[in-house]
């Protein structure tokens, strides 16, 4: 039965294979660039792994060492927001600065790193253009990043609450009390958004480091920041004033603010009473001015990277 | 249509200039061997060939722009520079899984029985891989893909004999087949004689040789003077002369062979020798270095 279908289907087959060159999808090579980035910067998916073996690893050994420090860390206090809670959202945050730091570095290197160890004339040699590379990389910190992000906060949340559910077992305790006190799934709610958000008002602080990285002989790093440290001490030097360190602060961390109804007792990030406010977000100038910014840095990363020539 | 046409190529880095006026056109279905001192714009040349360089003048590859269209012309161009390109972290399979994603004329059916008679592994790096496999992987890329023109910029730079001669072999047996057309930039001279079906100098910036190797046999002759003939030779013009063990080696252009063999032992000059007389000649007018 097998061979005869594929007998029948043998001709068909052939023809679309002739037929492919032509027919190769656009989006193929966007997807194999992608991947290609994974394959080169493991720490892209490492990384936050690490984390979240360290925090799991970390958390036994502290239950295990501060007997004293475990019912606050298996919610048994009172309280309308157990601490528990506190540590849970804590994680999230962790993950996050991790993908940051991550994404900061992946970039600086992205295109620097490809000209320092002539491998652009391999990659230049295939049928992939300067914006479908510069795109690739650019989608790491702002779509791969924020999902491993997601991913790696979920299950290291999981990991936790599952040996807190063993350990409140073997003691006898029920764990509906815990988990209710947790309020993981509103908090499971926000974090996809909070990331997409992250990722959007990040986006032009990654394209520069790209454009930087494009641009950069060397040392692409120092060159991302110096200047504006440079700049920053300046202005604290000669008008004592902090505008640019304020900037940089806004474009860092303006994003809660702007895509939050902020809670007002809030001391760490992503309290449960800590509402979306994806309209307010929207409708901040601070977003498309950095979007807007953004697609030119990426512009001049694609063009740089045309007009470098392999050293 | 002309596979590579140049019109006043140029090319200026700051105050050097790379490119002074290049024009050069390439056949479909030659080997074109691109030979100049260091420094001369062979690399810069096939860099404008490649889209990898913006440049002054026309130049048009497969009929497109290299500049503009480097995306679509990479579809039709393979590019091998030297062995130092391919990324030290790229696993082999992982090479192979790429091109076969994103190259439309890539068969991966053919890669594999490449890298089969190979000791390549599948699952190693190219950092883990010694010079001459790596040349042997990316050969094997590159054969794998079905394009119009190769460009290789010294493909085998730093390799040993053996790998060196392999490397061509297979190039010649497995790809070439008179379709395609090969650009090929390269110092070991002596190992592409044989392989070139054309010839081009490249002297500070310009073209200053540009001959089929069938034009070269039938024009040009060398001669070893036989002692005491030196004058009667001399006498027919050639256009180079040099000494070697004591006896006068000269290179005439469009000479009578016959007349010539009454002078000495008369053979097709060797690509080195020729470049020494065409290109070493204008430095030194006289010819006379040995």
């Amino acid at each position: 039965m097998t061979t005869s279908s594929n007998a029948v289907l043998e001709p068909a087959v052939r023809d679309a294979r002739e037929a492919a060159p032509a027919a190769l999808s656009p989006t193929r090579p966007l997807y194999w660039s992608v991947r290609r980035e994974l394959w080169e910067n493991r720490s892209i998916y490492l990384a936050p792994l690490g984390v979240a073996v360290f925090v799991v690893v970390g958390l036994v050994i502290h239950g295990i060492t501060m007997p004293s420090h475990l019912p606050s860390m298996l919610g048994r206090e009172t309280g309308s927001l157990p601490s528990s809670a506190a540590m849970y959202r804590m994680m999230a945050l962790l993950m996050m600065v991790t993908a940051f730091v991550v994404g900061t570095f992946y970039c600086v290197e992205a295109l620097s790193g490809e000209r320092r160890d002539r491998s652009i004339l391999f990659w230049k040699s295939l049928p992939v253009s300067d914006l479908t590379t510069v795109l690739a990389k650019a989608s790491i910190p702002l779509v791969v990043l924020p999902l491993v992000t997601f991913a790696a906060i979920v299950a290291t949340q999981l990991s936790v609450l599952l040996l807190s559910a063993v350990a409140l077992l073997v003691q006898g305790q029920g764990v509906a009390q815990f988990w209710n006190g947790l309020q993981l799934p509103t908090l499971w709610v926000k974090l996809p958004y909070a990331l997409a958000a992250i990722a959007l008002w990040h986006a032009p602080i990654y394209a520069f480091l790209l454009m930087v990285s494009g641009w950069a002989r060397r040392t692409a790093a120092l060159w991302a920041v110096l200047p504006l440290l440079a700049i920053g001490l300046f202005e604290k030097a000669t008008m004592n004033t902090l505008r640019v360190a304020s900037f940089v602060e806004y474009r860092l961390v303006g994003w809660y603010g702007a895509a939050f109804d902020v809670h007002a007792g809030e001391h760490t990030p992503f309290h449960p009473l800590t509402s979306l406010a994806p309209g307010r977000f929207l409708g901040t100038p601070g977003l498309w001015i950095g979007l807007a910014v953004a697609a030119l840095f990426l512009a001049a990363a694609v063009r740089l990277r045309r007009y470098r020539e392999p050293s | 249509m002309a596979c590579i046409e140049a019109r006043g190529l140029r090319k200026a880095y700051g105050g050097t200039v790379a490119l002074d006026g290049v024009d050069l056109r390439v056949e479909a279905g030659r080997i074109l061997g691109i030979v100049g001192p260091n420094g001369a714009g062979k690399t810069t040349a096939l860099n404008a060939i490649l889209g990898l360089t913006p440049f002054e003048g026309e130049l048009e590859v497969l009929g497109r722009d290299p500049w503009t269209e480097r995306g679509t012309l990479m579809r039709d161009v393979s590019f091998i520079a030297d062995v130092a390109v391919l990324p030290r972290w790229l696993r082999v399979s992982q090479a192979v899984d790429y091109l076969a994603g994103v190259h439309p004329r890539f068969d991966r059916a053919k890669a594999e029985a490449l890298l089969a008679r190979t000791t390549i592994p599948r699952a190693a790096r190219v950092r883990e891989l010694s010079k001459g496999m790596v040349a042997q992987l990316h050969l094997a890329l590159v054969m794998a893909v079905d394009a119009r023109l190769l460009v290789l910029d010294e493909p085998t730079l730093g390799l040993d004999i053996l790998f060196r001669k392999q490397f061509y072999d297979s190039l010649l047996t497995d790809y070439f087949d008179h379709s395609r057309t090969i650009v090929l930039a390269t110092h070991q001279v002596e190992e592409v004689q044989d392989v070139l079906t054309d010839l081009v100098f490249i002297d500070r910036g310009r073209v200053v040789f540009d001959r089929s190797m069938e034009e070269i046999e039938s024009r040009y002759t060398e001669v070893m003077i036989r002692p005491g003939h030196d004058g009667a030779a001399r006498a027919l013009g050639p256009v180079h002369e040099r000494q070697l063990f004591g006896r006068t080696i000269m290179l005439f252009d469009h000479a009578d062979r016959r007349e010539l063999a009454a002078l000495g032992d008369v053979r097709t000059p060797k690509i080195a020798d020729l470049f020494v007389a065409v290109v070493g000649s204008q430095v030194q007018p006289q010819g006379a270095a040995g």
